[in-house]
């Protein structure tokens, strides 16, 4: 057995580990690995503003509704107290980042377990696995998060508390299908052949097939979660205090009606690259890692 | 079939019921109490007692649930804790508004993005396809918030094409209704297109267009007369999920708009705690919900001859 395992011959481009096929694949894609260095610089200022190494944004740099000039502070324009619009930004893009991030801690570890025990175990545990996820899907989701964060008080955390128990849903339901579906093949049927625990089983050898899921899931998590702050503020049920990019644009909807358009299509601008460079990552992390396409 | 229809509806009752407590539980035991925020805190004992009883408060949680399940089961809602108004009425006024919102832009939208997605699929692989990925991905990138705002600026604000916001009954809402259509369709293109390429494209590695280009027809045969009618099966069925949603409108655009549909009926529900009319509201959507799921593979057994309903 293992001596033909070892001599198969090694003919397609592709073989090799998971990671290491799907870093192969990423890095013919210059563009998609451009999408996940930006991610990584937004995450790097969410981490400096933590660390308190981001520029204070609540003082003054200049007069008041200043346009864009060349001066750092001064480069996407000031807003009506004469802070600068950039350090605003910046303070809403550790935000967004923070309740992504958060958001996906929540929802993915619960997708991913739940997904797994169900897919496996089925019987009970199935049934209340399915009747959970089929319970919060009826309800459309921003009806339900509004009605947790109106519940649990407003302000950060209780955003992510919402948007994370809403989350899990779709990644449950895609990995239950796809351990069901590996559950019954002949790798599974050996392991438990060879005396493997469940556990072993699940964690050891489904796992990773399936953990593609979960890695696309959560750039969509963090792009959905970022898109939902800024709707959830607007409606006055998410974050209340000036350092978002939601309460930004609610403030932008009053200034551009005056001509002000600078504070807006900052905030716009810092979002759509995100939110772009996040769309693309997911795409190519899906193309890179999941085994159907190979 | 009757058999397979009666099986579903029955078990889609565990599904409105855990529906129906996760929203009591939302709202009933956690949250300021609603007589103290209608009466105000110069309310005597009295008159907050008598309300409490008016609403059925004064009652054990569980009996109040139960009350709120036969209230679901009847259709018989009980009233507004605001205006005092029966929440049928709200609701059936309101379903008419958010439908003349949703509905327009639903109906354009499937045909405006089916006809993109097609001339996509046409066009694999050129660079009108790449440059068309490029152009939709970035239209999912911008805000929902940044289109109303910018649309209704220079629309409606600077050139004077459009009402900037409001709202008259009957035909007279038409003036009203257009942008908010224009942009509803707008945001959609994006997110659809980009599903029905993948649907496309997955339809022409069939075998079925295989034996088409054998027999020698010619892309566009295979196209609109081979491809289009396959695909059209997954496309419907993922469309009518979608609409019961259409029946509580678009929250934000009803915001904005000052448009008084479901959607914004619930949100001032929100702020001012008015717990019939959400919960109420909720399980309602949720019930619609499970019957247009059941209406979706009973149309996907009809249409696809291969499908057992079982």
């Amino acid at each position: 057995m293992s001596a033909s395992a070892t001599e198969r011959p090694n003919t397609r481009p592709d073989e090799g580990s998971l990671g290491r096929r799907a870093f192969r694949i990423l890095r013919r894609n210059p563009f998609a690995l451009g999408c996940l260095g930006v991610v990584i610089v937004y995450a790097l200022v969410a981490v400096a503003g933590h660390l308190g190494w981001l520029p204070e944004f609540q003082e003054r740099v200049g007069g008041s509704y200043e346009p864009p000039s060349w001066d750092l502070p001064r480069i996407l324009g000031t807003d009506i107290f004469g802070r600068s619009v950039l350090y605003k930004v910046l303070v809403g893009t550790r935000t967004a980042m923070t309740i992504g991030f958060v958001v996906a801690a929540i929802s993915i570890p619960i997708g991913l377990g739940l997904g797994a025990v169900a897919g496996y175990y089925r019987g009970v545990v199935d049934v209340v696995v399915v009747w959970l996820y089929s319970v919060i899907t009826s309800i459309p989701s921003i009806l339900l998060i509004i009605g947790i964060s109106h519940v649990l008080g407003k302000g950060l955390l209780s955003v992510c508390l919402a948007l994370g128990f809403v989350g899990w849903v779709g990644l449950c339901r895609l990995v239950r299908g796809e351990v069901m579906k590996q559950k019954s093949r002949e790798y599974v049927l050996a392991a438990r052949l060879i005396g493997a625990s469940d556990a072993r089983i699940i964690f050891r050898h489904i796992l990773p097939n399936v953990i593609h899921l979960p890695i696309v899931t959560a750039s969509l998590a963090i792009l959905g979660a970022i898109k939902s702050e800024v709707i959830l503020t607007f409606l006055g049920v998410g974050i209340q205090d000036g350092d978002s990019w939601g309460t930004m644009i609610q403030d932008a909807t009053g200034e551009l009606a005056q001509g002000i358009w600078w504070p807006l299509a900052g905030v716009t601008v810092a979002m759509f690259v995100i939110i772009y460079a996040l769309n693309v990552s997911g795409d190519a992390l899906r193309d890179a890692l999941d085994p159907k396409l190979r | 079939m009757i058999a397979y229809i009666a099986r579903r509806l029955l078990q889609s009752i565990p599904i409105v019921f855990g529906v129906a407590l996760l929203v009591f539980l939302l709202f009933s035991t956690v949250g300021e109490d609603p007589v103290r925020a209608a009466l105000g805190s110069h309310a005597t004992q009295e008159s907050i007692d008598d309300l409490r009883q008016r609403w059925g408060l004064d009652q054990p949680l569980p009996v109040q649930f139960a009350d709120f399940l036969r209230q679901i089961a009847t259709l018989d809602l009980g009233e507004s804790y605001n205006s005092g108004e029966r929440l049928t009425k709200i609701f059936r006024r309101g379903a008419m508004v958010s439908l003349s919102l949703t509905v327009p832009p639903f109906i354009i939208g499937i045909l405006v993005n089916i006809s993109i997605a097609l001339l996509i699929a046409y066009f694999r692989g050129s660079w009108f396809d790449h440059l068309a990925t490029v152009v939709f991905v970035g239209s999912m990138s911008v805000s929902y918030l940044v289109y109303i705002i910018t649309f209704q600026y220079v629309f409606a604000f600077q050139l004077d094409w459009f009402p900037i916001s409001g709202y008259e009954r009957g035909p007279a809402s038409l003036p009203y209704l257009v942008l908010p259509w224009i942009i509803i369709v707008v945001v959609s293109a994006g997110p659809d297109i980009r599903v029905l390429r993948t649907v496309f494209l997955e339809e022409t590695r069939a075998d079925y267009v295989r034996t088409a280009h054998a027999k020698g027809a010619s892309e566009r045969v295979i196209l609109f007369r081979h491809i289009l009618r396959n695909a059209m099966i997954p496309i419907l069925t993922q469309w009518v999920t979608s609409v019961p949603f259409l029946l509580l409108g678009a929250f934000l655009m009803e915001r904005f708009f000052s448009i008084p549909g479901l959607g914004d009926t619930l949100i001032n529900a929100i702020h001012t705690g008015d717990r019939p009319i959400l919960m109420s509201l909720t399980v309602l959507i949720a019930i619609a919900y499970s019957l247009f799921n059941l209406l979706t593979d009973v149309l996907y057994a009809y249409a696809d001859p291969r499908v057992k309903l079982s």
